[in-house]
């Protein structure tokens, strides 16, 4: 019940948008090299179909191999980190102080170390989703009740014991809230890399479209990339569920 | 022989530079199979004196005889049930029971297979695949006792197992308690602030004194057992409360 009003309530908002916009266009006669209206963008986006999709892929590819290279580098460190407070401390501020670098600026220099192929939008991506995963892992794990680790130690657990028993779990939560902002970033990050140099994917689809003027183009895979980061974002919160269903029963319990 | 023997025990703890003494020599000893209880005010010293049982917190004088040695590992001889029952969220209630089981890096199908058996005792059967949130508080305690029991150490450290529960519900768990000491046989050390609980349970009732803890006096209760709700009526037993009543005053 309340779930669909919830849904209602944002399709409405977008429809209404798409309808301004369509107005705008058809009124004020504006040329579609500066704003296509949204129906020509549908027209080009079912047109141009089989080849996006096949930029898709390769975007996708990209954004989700990146990814999962983060992940597993966020948990590795996370758990290097929670085994040695030292590590900790001497990592963290590194972590946060390259956050502060503009990825754009050094996305070239992956370029020529790496080359145009796959690798270097992986390392792009991973850039981009290695912090949100990372800190949030951290944070979560911090976030275990002290009163668990000391039963377990009790019972003789060794170091890798308690993170995995208890760590790791109590930080799921917070692991995915990381992974939902990462998955996110994802998308963009591969596009980032496509523009600065590659062969295929939806950011070289883009470059290629707006340096022709040809908008709808653009659109279209403005439109596409919205999308696959839409199903990536459902994807991770399917995953969620999947991983932890304890935490979604206690939750409806609260609700009841 | 003591299976487990506190021999003046002390511990302080720094307080905003202020030292605060929590024990202040401390000793009692539990046979192999008895069930002794601690009782004593709130904020006395209780948990402190199991964490150093449990090897969590080092005393700062004194010595802990574990088997009738000095220096042995704790977690070879004690299982810990703590004031909250720290059952793991993520876990089914199944998963949970046999936690110390899988620690130990024993079978994890075999220790289910002898938790599943053990469920009618703990009132736990057809919640084996629940999470511990769809539980009631008594249920709770339950699990976490059984997850106490399967880890199969000698001593039982109960630190105010029922002290959350409402007073029908903990009358029961009290009885039945007894039932499962029954089964199992181990040394019990069981932590409360509730005299008749103390008594309707124990072989042997230490009684501390507020913070600095030490022993006030160390109670032989002699009711005989099996004990039922009519324990609490005959006069043996209400001459124990009276005294533990003047001495807690
Ligand atoms: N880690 C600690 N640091 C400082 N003070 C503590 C610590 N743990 C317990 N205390 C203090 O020691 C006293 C005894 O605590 P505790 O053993 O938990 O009492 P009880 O279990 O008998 O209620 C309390 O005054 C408590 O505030
Ligand atoms: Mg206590």
């Amino acid at each position: 019940m309340s779930r669909n009003k919830n849904a209602a309530a944002p399709v409405l908002f977008i429809l209404a948008g798409i309808a301004v916009w369509q107005g705008a266009v058809t009124f004020s006669g504006i040329q579609p090299w500066l704003l296509p209206s949204p129906l020509k963008v549908m027209a080009t986006l079912w047109e141009m179909l089989p080849l996006l999709a096949k930029h898709s892929g390769s975007t996708l590819l990209a954004a989700v191999s990146g990814l999962l290279a983060a992940v597993l580098l966020a948990l590795c460190l996370a758990a290097v980190m929670d085994l040695s407070p030292w590590f900790k401390q001497g990592l963290y501020p590194l972590l946060v102080l390259s956050q502060t670098v503009p990825i754009i600026s050094v996305a070239p220099l992956f370029l020529i170390w790496f080359g145009l192929g796959l690798f270097p939008k992986i390392v792009v991506v991973a850039l981009v989703c290695f912090f949100p995963v990372a800190v949030s892992t951290v944070a979560g794990m911090e976030s275990a009740d002290p009163a668990m680790v000391n039963l377990l130690k009790v019972m003789g657990s060794s170091r890798w014991q308690i993170i995995r028993l208890v760590r790791l779990p109590a930080a799921l939560p917070s692991f995915f809230a990381g992974l939902k902002i990462a998955g996110t970033y994802a998308v963009m990050g591969a596009v980032i890399g496509e523009w600065l140099g590659a062969s295929s994917g939806l950011g070289v689809y883009m470059t290629r479209a707006s340096h022709s003027y040809q908008l709808d183009r653009v659109f279209a895979a403005i439109f596409v990339i919205s999308l696959v980061s839409l199903l990536l974002f459902l994807l991770i919160t399917l995953l969620a569920r999947l991983a932890m269903p304890w935490y979604y029963k206690e939750r409806n319990n609260d609700n009841v | 022989m003591a299976i487990l023997e506190l021999v003046n025990l002390t511990k302080y703890y720094e307080v905003n530079g202020n030292r605060l003494p929590v024990l202040d020599g401390i000793s009692a000893s539990l046979g192999e199979g008895e069930f002794v209880g601690l009782i004593g005010p709130s904020g006395c010293g209780k948990s402190t004196l199991f964490n150093i049982i449990c090897g969590l917190v080092k005393p700062d004088g004194g010595t802990l005889l574990l088997d009738g040695r000095e220096g042995g590992s704790p977690r070879d001889v004690v299982s810990y049930m703590p004031q909250k029952d720290l059952l793991f969220p993520w876990r089914s209630v199944l998963d949970n029971v046999v936690l110390a089981r899988e620690v130990a890096g024993e079978n994890r199908e075999a220790a289910k297979r002898e938790a599943r058996s053990l469920m009618p005792l703990f009132g736990l059967e057809g919640f084996e695949n629940s999470f511990p949130a769809q539980l009631s508080g008594g249920m709770r305690q339950r699990a976490a006792m059984m997850r106490t029991a399967l880890a199969r150490r000698p001593v039982w450290l109960l630190d105010e197992p029922f002290g959350a529960l409402d007073a029908i519900t903990r009358k029961r768990m009290q009885r039945w308690i007894l039932e499962v000491w029954e089964r199992f046989k181990q040394t019990v050390f069981l932590v409360t602030h509730d005299i008749e609980e103390a008594l309707f349970l124990s072989d042997r009732v230490y009684v501390l004194t507020p913070r600095p803890a030490r022993v006030a006096l160390h109670l032989e209760v002699g009711l005989s057992r099996p004990r039922s709700a009519g324990t609490m009526t005959e006069p043996e037993f209400l001459k124990l409360k009276k005294r533990l009543m003047e001495v807690l005053e």
